[in-house]
């Protein structure tokens, strides 16, 4: 099939594309390939080695650091997923409703704002109410972020969603609660992991708001690799980053799978 | 149809969580930066006077609301520093979101021509970087591009050149970051409007004896405006207060405007002239935050 491609695919079209994949993964493919690295000169090819994973595992702060950030991750990610879910409902399913304009302003205006001027606005808010700033400011910022992600992800599915069964549930005698909860809210699943996997990546990655939210002692895993790799390249740090990109490749894997899993379930559940 | 409606009222009330969440971290901390931008840098816990002590009456309040000014907004016009980070940080963001429509258009083009059950995959080709993490791809950069990098390597070995070029710490090395980073941002709002192309419509203009160019610019290219729009103000605005990628890739000489504020902010400690700064740059956004708002939420309501 090489030769014949669709009609509508020009080679100009094939090389864009090649080109375009080329570059988003290149990188990240030699980073892969430099943390097996046995030299310390990060340029020189000196051979296989897991030597920079010992490193890390050895490394206190660093792996310090990454507790942090899974925590702040996990719990972040979970509030931001129940947050942005029921805001979700209420916009694609509230119809209007007093306050609605502002209410998905502020939804969407994270998307895009600057991650200095998210960052500084809540820090002033924390110090005026002059909370300890540490773990839980940390994650509340993130939720306050990441929610509106996951408001998107699962705004648009709820978009698409048929509403057959639910409908159906109602005239078997659901309230419309129960009827959503037992109907459409297994089809939305997939979407409501997705979302949580988004958030909890994004809390992981972030460095600018977590710089200005924490405190003294709490540094996240963002945080300690930017002061490593301001000097430089560190061979340890392409270790980290590898282990990351494995974790995060996982997560994607294994999302994917159970949306499979339960779209296949879901299709089987509207042909019922 | 009535049962539809039935579902409204308990779908309102799942806003009252997150309506009041963003009220209180998204909406009210605004109120604070702005408050704290009228205020002077102190050497004190926390670095700003005043601080209004709402336990110490009204005439207390009174006074510390009196020594409000606008200083710092003096200080940013006054001074040629900030207004030449407010334009280098504009002029970045134009160069590279321009450069991101040119290399991302051509991508989400081919993608959406491809067959049908391809288009998915290809899809999450472009996505699944935007998942790995954003400081790991512009570090992934360094790697590549410090003086004794792939790069310079490759470039030797192809005899393209003769002695190491110098990419890090440059502007081409920040542009690179840049568009690196961003690439998906855009082909995702274009092609999800490339995809709604009725193939129809180019045959018809085809019919009509337009040449393939012709019909590129006369169809394709006006119906996937909406697409070019939200790709472009979903890399500009973000880009124009990057951080990250200019502090790791530039060069040290200018500042994008949020390198100014993290500065000013972590190695000044002048919390003020920050919170100035990020008014001043919310202000300068206002404009293109709102009009994404706008297409944004024409894009997840129109279809309602």
């Amino acid at each position: 099939m090489a030769g014949r491609a669709q009609p509508g695919l020009s080679r100009f079209n094939v090389t864009a594309l090649a080109l375009g994949l080329g570059f988003l993964y290149l990188p990240i493919v030699i980073l892969v390939i430099y943390s097996f690295n046995a030299s310390r000169l990060v340029t020189v090819w000196g051979g296989w080695s897991l030597r920079w994973y010992v490193e890390f595992f050895n490394d206190q702060a660093m792996l310090a650091a990454s507790w942090m950030s899974l925590r702040v991750a996990a719990a972040s990610a979970t509030a931001a997923t129940v947050l942005g879910t029921l805001a979700a409902i209420a916009l694609s399913r509230g119809a209007r409703f007093k306050g609605r304009t502002l209410f998905s302003g502020m939804l969407y205006a994270p998307l895009v704002m600057p991650e200095v001027i998210t960052g500084l606005s809540l820090l002033l808010l924390f110090v005026a109410i002059n909370v300890e700033r540490g773990f839980w400011t940390v994650t509340v910022a993130h939720t306050t972020l990441t929610m509106c992600f996951v408001t998107v992800v699962v705004q648009s599915r709820l978009n698409s969603l048929d509403r057959s069964l639910e409908e159906a549930a109602m005239d078997l005698g659901c309230s419309p609660v129960r009827a959503f909860l037992s109907a459409s809210l297994p089809l939305i699943a997939p979407s409501i992991a997705a979302g949580w996997m988004l958030a909890f990546t994004l809390s992981l990655d972030d460095l600018v708001i977590a710089s200005f939210t924490t405190g003294p002692g709490s540094a996240t895993l963002p945080i300690r690799i930017y002061s490593e790799i301001r000097l430089g390249v560190k061979p340890e740090v392409n270790a980290i980053c590898t282990l990351f990109i494995g974790l995060i490749t996982l997560l994607i894997v294994s999302a994917s799978l159970a949306s499979k899993i339960s779209s296949a379930r879901g299709d089987n559940a509207a042909r019922a | 149809m009535s049962t539809r409606q039935l579902f409204t009222r308990p779908a309102r009330r799942a806003a009252i969580a997150p309506y009041l969440w963003m009220v209180l971290f998204f909406l009210l901390p605004f109120a604070f930066v702005a408050k704290i931008a009228l205020s002077q840098s102190a050497l004190a816990q926390p670095p700003y006077l005043p601080t209004f002590d709402l336990t110490a009456g009204w005439e207390a309040l009174k006074a510390a609301a009196a020594t409000l000014s606008l200083d710092n907004f003096r200080l940013i016009f006054s001074d040629e520093l900030y207004a030449n980070s407010y334009l280098r940080s504009l002029l970045v963001a134009a160069t590279s979101t321009t450069l991101l429509l040119l290399l991302g258009y051509p991508v989400a083009y081919a993608i959406a021509r491809l067959p049908e059950r391809w288009q998915p995959i290809a899809m999450v080709l472009v996505i699944i970087p935007f998942w790995t993490s954003f400081l790991i791809r512009v570090y992934a950069w360094i790697n590549i591009l410090q003086h004794d990098g792939l790069l310079n390597q490759v470039l030797m070995a192809l005899h393209v050149i003769s002695a190491p070029l110098v990419w890090l710490s440059t502007d081409s090395a920040m542009y690179i970051g840049i568009i690196y980073s961003y690439l998906p941002f855009m082909i995702l709002p274009l092609y999800a409007s490339l995809a709604k192309l009725q193939p129809s419509l180019l045959e018809a203009a085809q019919d009509l004896g337009a040449s393939p160019a012709k019909s590129f610019w006369l169809v394709t290219f006006p119906l996937s405006l909406p697409g070019v729009g939200a790709g472009v103000l979903l890399c500009f605005i973000p880009i124009v207060g990057e951080f990250v990628i200019p502090d790791l890739l530039a060069g040290s000489g200018d500042m994008m405007i949020g390198q100014t504020l993290w500065l000013e902010f972590f190695a000044n400690k002048d919390w003020p002239l920050a919170a100035a700064i990020a008014v001043m740059l919310l202000g300068i956004l206002l404009v293109p935050l709102l009009v994404y708002e706008h297409i944004q939420r024409r894009q997840l309501e129109g279809k309602q």
